[in-house]
């Protein structure tokens, strides 16, 4: 067992931090404040191959793995929530699922310029009634000679209004269930397609939820992902990559987090000495650090298994749920630490406390992750 | 063009603190980094290998860790790199280490040096224009702008009051100013490269030692040497002046802004 | 044997620069306890004339080499003409501004001459026992001071920081050799082409590059209180800084600001004026290497971290004593 990182991940990780720090913390308040998609960082993550961190050279991305692609979410999740979202969406739900799937066509068509950063994606599976049970999508996909026609809608898709590419969950076949669902993969000019309300949300508000709207929407056949039917193993399966991020996301946070706190409690003085002095931050901060210690290990060691192609998807579970409890533990206590100060949108920590909530729920609540987990122990 | 970007690793300085009870340096934690001068070289020499092709080469001095700044420049798109790492270079001073560093540059093909004007952990902006000296070629130092223009070199060098457009002939050494270039940041593809595509070569003694007379290198070689190092004094508690006349404060000011050489 | 203490005087458009005369002060010292001479170098052209501002300032004899060359400072002809100057006069020490003229030309001497170069000094003396000079420099960004000798080479060598050596009283009745060192310059030597001289303008505002801050707080009163800083911080060639309230109110952009949620600086003098000093500000500027802070609340935390505090209303103190700086300016 090796617990240390190898030097190349050690290398990109510094360069994360770099870019984090530089990059994307210094307007991580503004586009919170003002709900705003930070398309500037979009363009950088772009630049620096961020949009194809685990994805083979051939295809445009940049030959790294799953476990550089979380130490990249972790380093920028430290001082934006919403900055991760967006690439972890992108990269998670739609560059991999094409990768996985798709046919060789579909892969130099879409997963190239997803990889390279030329095109931004998305996924659609959420719909008003089909949350966690996926199997009741409304959403129809009816072959019609040489396309499928797409009638039905989807809510709260990340990067909606700002994807070129959505791989979108229809069903093919309503009597068959999950078992009738498909994937596909729609440009967002395809006609019939339009994107519809945004929705105001609690946190992570640079980044965008909107409803997917498709009105005979004419998808071409050979944009079907993978086989007819085959659209709930491909949601799973996108989904339990997806948590890998998610985890890692609720990690940085967490971290994030606390390293503000440690700075704050260090400088702020109250009773003559600083309060960092006091037992109880002291007990809250090594408490803190420690769950942090073993949400990390949590993290790495998915990754790993998922790069050395062995089964992950319950260490996934077991990951997103522990790390983004984690998150919503760690910034609720650290605002405690701050006070009042804490309260106000002059520091980070308001932010991050509203922004951690979303980890548990998006990409499958904890009580989903549980039922993943506890699946695995019949 | 080839061009050699000469590279120091050094420990991050505004990181540094003092411990206020035994008032040394905690140089425990002290992250170290590419010199920002010497990284604003690499950057420079990228762009000018983006415009008129050729090959870039890093060459640092140091311990073996060093080879981790060294990787981070090919992780930003330098070449190759070599690090020049013996027993024999340790305890240098400007003079030994830019005769150790001429006699590995004696060893490349180059047109252009890139030196960073100084480095942060000793801001003694000497080794550019000694290795300069010791390779009798033309140094160009505080560059703030370089371009290639018809195979001549066109620098512009920062004085205090004014600047110089010069241009120079190759080969030649031009030190580097942090202003000159906003370092890229390392791409992922470029960290993996690093280490899985590229390679540190380590260079010791034996390497050059047909280039340089030994006497030169090292703390041997050292014309100067540290006598002694000391932390300032900290800081007194302050003069505070209450129930004084506008004028009286002013006095005051001013005789403190004279003390300092402010005024 | 080698003796006497040279100075390398540095001329801009024939003026000689105000670090060769803080050289000269300096080195004056320590000539009397070699018991030696101070000799100044002059290098550039039509300057003889004035060789005499340097025995004014104190030194006993000057040596001025006069070329076409000279006129614009470039490395090799002026490497060529101290080299040969040192070279034919072998002295023990050998002092340069640490310029940006001093610290290109200082190391390539140095190695011409192989002998060791301490750049940057803030403190030169001589060993009375050794008689070797003992350098002092910062080093490690200012954290610590490190004091170097150099042995068994000679000349002994150091730049040394503007500003920081006393300028000797100038006497007109001192007088001294002067002495022309004929070189004979070829094109070889200028191996590099100036195509352009341009004068600096000044550049937007980095309060972190600043060497002088005048600060604002809330005791401004209102946007117009920064003016007032203006003058001041112009009168003493910084910038204006500011902390967060008064961004926050509008008075001033964002870039001014420091502390906690600004920048962090560290300039030679931080003035503080009407600066309660908040954690978040302080964190922003304690380590300034001189704070002084005007504050009508002598209970003010500001007070705690600054050198010089002034308990006193800043709408007063602040216009005198810009005026009382230009005054001190235009004297000298």
């Amino acid at each position: 067992m090796d617990f240390k990182l190898p030097k190349e991940h050690l290398l990109a990780k510094k360069m994360f931090k770099d870019f984090a720090e530089n990059e994307v913390k210094p307007i991580a308040a503004e586009i919170d404040e003002e709900e705003r998609f930070p398309t500037e960082t979009v363009e950088k993550l772009k630049k620096y191959g961020f949009m194809g961190i685990p994805m083979p050279k051939e295809y445009g991305g940049e030959g790294a793995d799953t476990l550089a692609y979380v130490l990249s979410v972790e380093e920028l999740a430290k001082v934006c929530l919403t900055t991760t979202t967006i690439y972890t969406a992108h990269t998670s739900l739609c560059s991999h699922p094409i990768y996985k799937y798709g046919t060789d066509e579909q892969k130099q068509k879409y997963l190239v310029p997803l990889c390279k950063g030329e095109k931004l994606g998305a996924f659609g599976l959420t719909e008003p009634s089909a949350g966690t049970d996926a199997a009741m999508q409304k959403t129809t996909a009816v072959k019609k000679g040489d396309h499928y026609v797409l009638n039905g809608s989807k809510i709260f898709i990340t990067n909606s209004g700002h994807a070129d590419v959505y791989i979108i969950i229809a069903m093919t076949d309503r009597s068959k269930g999950t078992k009738g669902c498909s994937a596909f993969i729609v440009e967002s000019d395809f006609p019939g397609f339009t994107v519809g309300k945004k929705e105001k949300k609690m946190g992570i508000k640079g980044s965008s939820a909107c409803e997917l709207i498709f009105k005979n929407c004419i998808v071409p056949e050979e944009n079907l992902l993978g086989k007819e039917g085959k659209g709930f193993k491909i949601a799973m399966q996108t989904l339990d990559v997806g948590r890998i991020g998610i985890a890692a996301q609720a990690l940085g946070l967490a971290e994030g987090a606390l390293e503000e706190t440690v700075n704050y409690v260090n400088e702020r003085k109250q009773f003559g000495r600083s309060i960092y002095k006091f037992q109880n931050t002291q007990f809250e901060l090594a408490d803190m650090r420690t769950k942090i210690e073993a949400a990390q290990l949590l993290v790495y060691k998915v990754a790993r298994l998922k790069d050395d192609n062995l089964p992950y998807t319950t260490n996934a579970a077991m990951a997103k749920l522990y790390c983004s409890e984690l998150a919503s533990d760690v910034t609720r206590r650290c605002l405690q630490l701050f006070g009042g100060y804490g309260y106000t949108r002059e520091y980070p920590i308001e932010r991050m406390m509203r922004d951690a909530k979303i980890t548990e729920i998006y990409e499958g609540t904890s009580e989903v992750q549980k039922m993943v987990i506890a699946s695995s122990l019949k | 063009m080839n061009i050699v970007v000469c590279v120091k690793q050094v420990p991050d300085t505004t990181e540094v603190k003092l411990d206020p009870k035994t008032n040394t340096l905690i140089r425990k934690g002290v992250p170290s980094i590419i010199n920002p001068d010497d990284k604003s070289g690499i950057e420079s020499a990228l762009r000018l290998k983006e415009k008129v092709g050729g090959e870039v080469t890093l060459l640092s001095m140091g311990p073996p860790q060093a080879e981790v700044a060294l990787r981070e420049g090919l992780a930003m798109g330098a070449d190759k790199a070599i690090l020049l790492s013996d027993r024999a270079f340790g305890g240098a001073d400007t003079w030994a280490t830019s005769s150790t560093l001429a006699a590995a540059l004696k060893k490349l093909d180059y047109d252009v040096i890139i030196a960073g004007r100084q480095a942060i952990d000793g801001d003694t902006a000497q080794v550019g224009p000694q290795i300069a000296e010791h390779l009798e070629i033309p140094q160009v130092s505080y560059a703030e702008e370089i371009n290639v223009e018809e195979g001549k070199v066109v620098v512009k060098r920062q004085f205090e009051d004014r600047y110089h457009i010069v241009e120079v002939n190759t080969p030649c050494l031009i030190t580097s100013l942090s202003e000159l270039a906003e370092p890229r940041y390392m791409s992922v593809k470029g960290t993996f490269d690093a280490y899985r595509e590229k390679d540190v070569k380590v260079w010791g003694l034996d390497e050059i030692e047909d280039t340089v007379d030994k006497m030169n290198l090292g703390l041997k070689g050292s014309p100067t040497r540290v006598k002694k190092s000391f932390t300032k004094q900290a800081k007194g508690a302050g003069e505070l002046l209450d129930d004084v006349t506008a004028e009286e404060a002013v006095e005051a000011i001013v005789t403190k802004l004279r003390e300092k050489h402010i005024i | 044997m080698s003796k006497d203490v040279y100075v390398l005087a540095e001329q801009r458009d024939g003026e000689i620069q105000k670090v060769s005369f803080e050289l000269i002060g300096k080195a004056k010292e320590l000539a009397k306890d070699l018991n030696q001479k101070v000799v100044a170098i002059l290098l550039g052209s039509n300057i003889k004339e004035k060789a005499h501002d340097l025995i004014e300032y104190g030194a006993d004899e000057v040596i001025y080499t006069e070329d076409e060359m000279l006129k614009e400072y470039v490395t090799e002809p002026y490497t060529k003409a101290t080299y040969e100057i040192i070279k034919a006069n072998d002295p023990e020490i050998v002092l340069f501004g640490a310029s940006s003229i001093g610290r290109d030309l200082a190391p390539r001497v140095s190695a011409r001459l192989h002998t060791g170069l301490t750049a940057d000094c803030t403190g030169l003396e001589i060993d009375l026992d050794t008689k070797l000079l003992m350098m002092t420099r910062p080093a490690f960004g200012g954290n610590i001071m490190a004091t170097i000798i150099c042995e068994n080479h000679r000349p002994q060598m150091a730049t040394v920081r503007p500003g920081v050596m006393d300028v000797l009283e100038k006497e007109e009745s001192r007088s001294g050799k002067i002495n022309e060192f004929p070189i004979e310059f070829n094109e070889k030597d200028m191996n590099i082409k100036i195509r352009k001289v341009l004068k600096r303008t000044k550049k937007t505002v980095d309060i972190t590059e600043a060497n002088i801050l005048v600060s604002g707080g809330r005791g401004l009163g209102d946007k117009k209180g920064f003016n007032k800083l203006m003058k001041l911080s112009e009168a003493l060639g910084g910038e204006i800084a500011s902390s967060r309230a008064n961004v926050d109110e509008g008075w001033i952009e964002k870039d001014y600001q420091v502390g906690q949620t600004g920048k962090t600086v560290r300039p030679d003098l931080y003035i503080a004026t009407g600066i309660s000093g908040a954690i978040q500000h302080l964190a922003g500027m304690e380590e300034s290497e001189f704070i002084i802070s005007i504050n009508k609340d002598s209970g003010a935390p500001i007070f705690e971290v600054s050198d010089l505090g002034i308990v006193g209303d800043l709408h007063d103190i602040v216009p005198k004593l810009t005026e009382e700086i230009e005054k001190v300016k235009n004297e000298s």
